[in-house]
């Protein structure tokens, strides 16, 4: 398949859209995850996703995006109550607490996804890509739900920039001028699962927290500025979003989640490497430039000293 | 007129043993509050139940004679240093900026006045240089005054600061005592965690005095006598000179 053909397909237009979309959501809502240092909740939420996603197929019987939701979401609530129960009641420290409960939510998920497979409509579910991903297999409506949403919460992050902004940097402050930090908290906790749902179809649960962290991680080297950040991690996002789903349609039958991801990495490691202040590369040239003066210096100075 | 803070029989418990235990107290307007007492003494727990940062298991607190939730605009709080990551995206202006937030109200954002004020209350502490420099590039003394520009930003009459003296130098102590002392004459009541006891007797007019129970306060020159610091801190206090300018070595 060459690529121009590729990019003509209607089809693959609106794959490659869907993806953009969700990379650029979930770039902008991963930045406040990563700067509450709670990146492993994104995994804990994507993961406690899977059992919910299934038992609302199981139950409903279809494969629709609203009902996906509504069981993650339960998951997700009983996931964090979980973690922060353990958490508040015994001596297991919170980062424990996320490894117990994300692999119990994955077992759960597994198992439940096997019984959905053996059943009878299970083979034409599809399910089983819920894993890994396949964007291909989003249809038209999926992508204008995945638009939509994705929209609706990147619009929600910019009106509660300024709140989201104090939540993240100073919580007790934050509290202190009024803020229901705990309300607060539990919605970032919720557009990060609706963003993770949205995700499901195209990048899959394993890999889900990827997308929400990579490009955050990635943003946070090229800019000091957090609205800069923001921008920059959606756009990062979206660029994996395209790259992944592309060479995933042109290599038939590789699951997009892991190329979706790899594309953020090589994003990321660019950025480690290159960026400047904070990259690699800069720090090296400071460190040496520092040094060249400083030798500069030391030598006029032996030679006045000499004169 | 009503006080500007007023806490009746206040317990707060972690757990099953008290941190606090009974506290009432009441503070008159313009005064500069020192709060001492040892470690574990509940000195910032006191500030953290008193602004709901943390649950009491009884008590009540009044501001200016009415509940902390309808005078939240006229509290300012400088929290302790270490408690945010430093290494936030965003600079000195910026977090001084956040000082407004609380006058904002939801959506809004901060406009060019907001920006003004943050500037200038940034002036106050001496740190009109390092407007736009990046949080983690300052010192520890430029960031404890960058905590304080935001305290002023939230233009407060009652203020909460959590130990703002430790890990600053001389420059940045003095700059902050000096704040302190103007804000007192502006009518403004202070009231500060402190450690280090041999500053006390120059800094504060009055003294609390604390260890899980409420010890004493009132004036300094009343309070900050041996019998009532040997109460407070029990042996773990050393005093070389106990004459009128006592030379105290106290653990931290």
């Amino acid at each position: 398949m060459n690529w121009l053909s590729l990019f003509s397909d209607p089809n693959t237009q609106w794959i490659l859209m869907g993806s953009m979309l969700l990379g650029l959501c979930s770039g902008v809502i991963g930045s406040f995850a990563y700067l509450r240092k709670q990146s492993l909740m994104g995994d804990a939420l994507s993961h406690a996703a899977l059992p919910g996603v299934c038992l609302a197929y199981m139950v409903t019987g279809t494969k629709s995006i609203f009902f996906f939701l509504i069981g993650a979401i339960i998951a997700g609530i009983l996931a964090t109550v979980a973690i922060g129960y353990i958490t508040r009641n015994s001596r297991i420290k919170q980062d424990s607490a996320l490894g117990i409960i994300l692999t119990v939510f994955f077992g759960v998920g597994i198992v439940l996804l096997t019984q959905i497979q053996h059943s009878s409509s299970g083979n034409q579910s599809g399910l089983d890509k819920f894993l890994f991903g396949h964007a291909a297999s989003m249809i038209k409506l999926d992508v204008y739900t995945i638009a939509g949403i994705s929209a609706v919460l990147v619009a929600l992050c910019f009106l509660f920039f300024k709140e989201f902004k104090l939540l993240s940097f100073d919580p007790g402050f934050a509290k202190g001028i009024g803020l229901p930090t705990i309300l607060l908290d539990q919605f970032m906790m919720l557009l990060i699962v609706t963003a993770v749902v949205i995700g499901i179809q195209a990048v899959g649960v394993v890999l889900m927290a990827a997308l929400l962290i990579t490009p955050a991680v990635a943003a946070r080297y090229w800019t000091e500025k957090l609205h800069v950040m923001v921008i920059l991690s959606g756009l990062f996002g979206a660029f994996s979003g395209f790259a992944g789903t592309l060479v995933s349609s042109m290599v038939n039958n590789l699951p997009t989640g892991p190329l979706i991801v790899l594309s953020a990495t090589v994003l990321f490691i660019i950025s480690v490497l290159v960026a400047p202040n904070r990259g690699v590369l800069a720090k090296t040239r400071l460190r040496f430039s520092v040094k060249n003066e400083h030798k500069l210096f030391t030598n006029k100075q032996v030679k006045e000293k000499s004169l | 007129m009503a006080f500007p803070l007023t806490v009746k029989n206040l317990t707060v418990a972690y757990q099953k043993k008290p941190v606090l235990e009974d506290i009432s107290f009441r503070v008159p307007e313009g005064k500069l509050i020192g709060i001492i007492g040892p470690n574990g003494a509940g000195k910032s727990t006191l500030i953290k139940a008193i602004l709901e940062l943390i649950p009491s298991i009884t008590g009540k607190v009044e501001i200016f004679g009415d509940s902390y939730k309808n005078t939240r605009k006229r509290v300012g709080y400088v929290p302790q240093r270490e408690s945010v990551d430093w290494d936030f995206p965003t600079d000195a202006l910026d977090v001084v900026m956040m000082g407004r937030y609380g006058h904002l109200g939801w959506f809004k954002r901060p406009d060019k006045k907001d920006k003004e004020y943050a500037l200038e209350c940034l002036d106050q502490v001496g740190m009109s240089k390092y407007v736009h420099r990046q949080i983690s590039q300052l010192s520890g003394g430029q960031q404890q005054r960058v905590f304080l520009a935001r305290a002023l930003a939230q233009d407060a009459q009652l203020y909460f600061m959590d130990e703002p003296f430790v890990g600053v130098d001389a420059a940045t102590e003095k700059a902050i005592i000096a704040l302190l002392i103007k804000l007192k004459s502006q009518g403004k009541t202070v009231l500060v965690v402190h450690h280090d006891l041999n500053t006390v007797k120059e800094y504060f007019d009055w003294i609390m005095l604390l260890n899980v129970k409420l010890v004493g306060i009132g004036p300094t020159e009343e309070l900050f006598t041996r019998d009532y610091l040997q109460k407070t801190y029990g042996g773990s206090l050393t005093m070389l000179d106990s004459n009128t300018s006592p030379i105290i070595v106290s653990p931290r």
